[in-house]
């Protein structure tokens, strides 16, 4: 008997990945040690965004939680939800909304995301209560069009709180392709033993290993060291004579079977 | 089937809880006190009863129902008019024994809740407050009407070993174990929260009380009225056999009781020269006052020794 209400409890504190905790709440373990079930929380909250689990939602039952593709957190300044809590499972050290770590937003379907495809939809963004900072639009090269960019939405897991508004928002009809994940679900690990050579530089107020040779890019000596750009003009135009290129050598080795 | 239950009748003594139940098998309890004294009076506690009963609840659903917030939370813990706290002592040992310490909210709330029980009677939650009760009087009263006999009664003591175990396992997985199947938390939740497959469970204890053991899950496993009524052990409102003289072994006060052992000490002085029912496990239910024909109970306190 032991042994099954071991197992069960042990089943039941898997929260599905779609189950968030209101903002402040205890590390999962903890968490359902001090959390009575009683619902003040979600009787204080104004946007109805937190319900009490119900035997067979895959959540221990009767604890608060939310899904932020139904109704996200609004990240209330005075988070009334905390307030109202009386065992502490919702910590009061929380004061300010920003620290909440609700989740993590992962831009999970990078296939159907329209900024992804090169659109400007950016939905996911203007939404987000901690814009500029949590998501942030990161523009990079489109190789398919070749002229254009594409605006990629990215979040930012020092400023991201979970709140699923981005989720909640996002256009595509069905599942969104935003979603905030438990954020041990969300983050990969560190990789320790590997050293960031820009933040090792930042931390020793130099380069480790000196300055670099700059050493001069044929065609660009007129530039400055590391710009590769070529402007309209410059370069080989078309109708430049293409300078004869020695047989078998570059890639084309112009070896027939 | 009459020849048979008159020869068990004849070896199992009618002052014994078993002969009581065999009683309640073939009789209508309450029926002589209907007459003697009209059947509001003989229904008196039990109607103020479920008005208790019904009426804690709908303070706690005119809230989510109309808006009227008089009363927020549940019985786990809860808030009334903004400013009462109060908290279900039974949780919070949990809390406790899963080692977390709560705000000082809560520990106020579990502080009034525990003082009013320890004074005035533990398992009175069980009978005014708990909406279990509903469920399983009900199928107490239906197991009656269908003669229902026999079933697999556990022992009474086992509400004692399931709370340790509760507290036990609590302290065991760090969280509050019980509370994920406790029958009496998500009855109540569900009626205000939403029911979600608990209504499963409250199935489950209705058709074990009626089909396996008559009055087996609060009488004799629900580790919250274990609780309670071990917080009530000298509490001050005692229901007294104050006229037992008067008793005219018509049994009816064993037959609705739901702890039917607590009488007979007190009814027919087994071990106790005082009329008083001490025994915790009385719930201060009050339905032996109704159901007895000759008005032998009344409630009264613990220092009210009179027999009249
Ligand atoms: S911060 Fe506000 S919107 Fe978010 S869960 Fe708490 S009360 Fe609800
Ligand atoms: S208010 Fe606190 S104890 Fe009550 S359900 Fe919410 S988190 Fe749990
Ligand atoms: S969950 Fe989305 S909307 Fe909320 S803070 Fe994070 S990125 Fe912004
Ligand atoms: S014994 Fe348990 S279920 Fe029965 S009335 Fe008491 S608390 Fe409720
Ligand atoms: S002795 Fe009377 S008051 Fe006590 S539980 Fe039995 S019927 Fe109820």
């Amino acid at each position: 008997m032991a042994l099954a209400a071991g197992l069960y409890s042990k089943q039941a504190s898997a929260l599905p990945a779609t189950a968030l905790r209101p903002p402040g709440a205890l590390a999962e373990g903890d968490f359902l040690a001090a959390c009575v079930r009683c619902g003040l929380c979600v009787r204080d909250c104004p946007y109805d965004t937190l319900k009490l689990a119900e035997l067979g939602d895959g959540v221990a039952s009767g604890t608060p939680y939310f899904e932020a593709r139904k109704i996200p957190c609004e990240m209330c300044e005075d988070i009334p939800c905390v307030v109202a809590c009386p065992t502490g499972a919702l910590d009061r050290a929380l004061t300010d909304i920003g620290d909440a770590r609700m989740g993590l937003a992962v831009l999970i379907d990078q296939e159907n995301c329209l900024n992804f495809l090169g659109l400007r939809c950016d939905v996911c963004y203007r939404v987000c209560p901690v814009i500029d900072k949590a998501i942030t639009l990161e523009r990079i090269h489109n190789p398919r069009s070749d002229r254009h960019a594409m605006l990629l939405p990215t979040v930012h897991s020092d400023y991201c709180t979970g709140c699923g508004k981005c989720e909640k928002s996002c256009v595509l009809p069905g599942e969104s392709a935003i979603k905030v994940l438990p954020i041990r679900l969300a983050q990969g690990s560190k990789a320790e033993h590997y050293r960031r050579g820009w933040e090792e530089k930042e931390a020793a107020g130099q380069s480790l290993i000196g300055d670099q040779v700059e050493l001069p890019v044929r065609g660009l000596e007129d530039k400055a060291y590391g710009d590769t750009r070529v402007r309209p003009g410059e370069g080989p135009q078309p109708g430049d004579a293409v300078p004869a290129r020695p047989a078998g050598s570059g890639l084309d080795s112009g070896w027939k079977p | 089937m009459s020849a048979q239950t008159t020869t068990q009748a004849r070896q199992v003594p009618p002052t014994s809880v078993r002969g009581a139940a065999m009683r309640g098998v073939v009789a209508r309890p309450g029926q002589e006190a209907i007459e003697a004294k009209g059947w509001l009076r003989a229904h008196k506690w039990l109607l103020l009863r479920r008005l208790s009963q019904l009426g804690i609840l709908a303070l706690f659903l005119v809230g989510p129902w109309f808006g009227w917030w008089v009363v927020k939370g549940n019985l786990a813990s809860s808030l009334t008019l903004g400013v009462l706290p109060l908290t279900d002592p039974f949780v919070l040992a949990q809390q406790l024994a899963a080692g977390h310490w709560p705000y000082r909210e809560a520990l106020l709330g579990g502080g009034i809740v525990l003082a009013f029980y320890l004074l005035l009677g533990g398992r009175l939650f069980c009978a005014w407050v708990c909406p279990v009760n509903l469920v399983t009087d009900a199928a107490a009263w239906l197991r009656r009407r269908l003669g229902l006999k026999g079933g697999k009664v556990p022992s009474g003591s086992t509400r004692y070993w399931l709370l340790g175990f509760v507290l036990v396992i609590a302290a065991v997985t760090g969280s509050l174990a019980w509370e994920w199947v406790n029958p009496v938390s998500m009855v109540h939740r569900g009626l205000i929260f939403g029911f979600g497959l608990a209504w499963g469970i409250v199935g489950a204890v209705f058709l074990y009380d009626l089909l396996i053991a008559p009055r087996g899950w609060c009488g004799h496993l629900c580790p919250q009225g274990a609780f309670y009524g071990l917080i009530g052990r000298s509490a001050l409102l005692r229901v007294s056999a104050a006229r037992r003289s008067a008793c005219n072994d018509c049994m009816d006060c064993f037959a609705v009781c739901p702890e039917p052992q607590v009488i007979r000490p007190a009814l027919k002085g087994a071990g106790q020269d005082h009329p008083l029912i001490l025994d915790g496990d009385c719930t201060t239910c009050g339905r032996c006052i109704d159901v007895c024909g000759k008005d032998v109970f009344r409630i009264s306190t613990r220092f009210d020794r009179s027999e009249s």
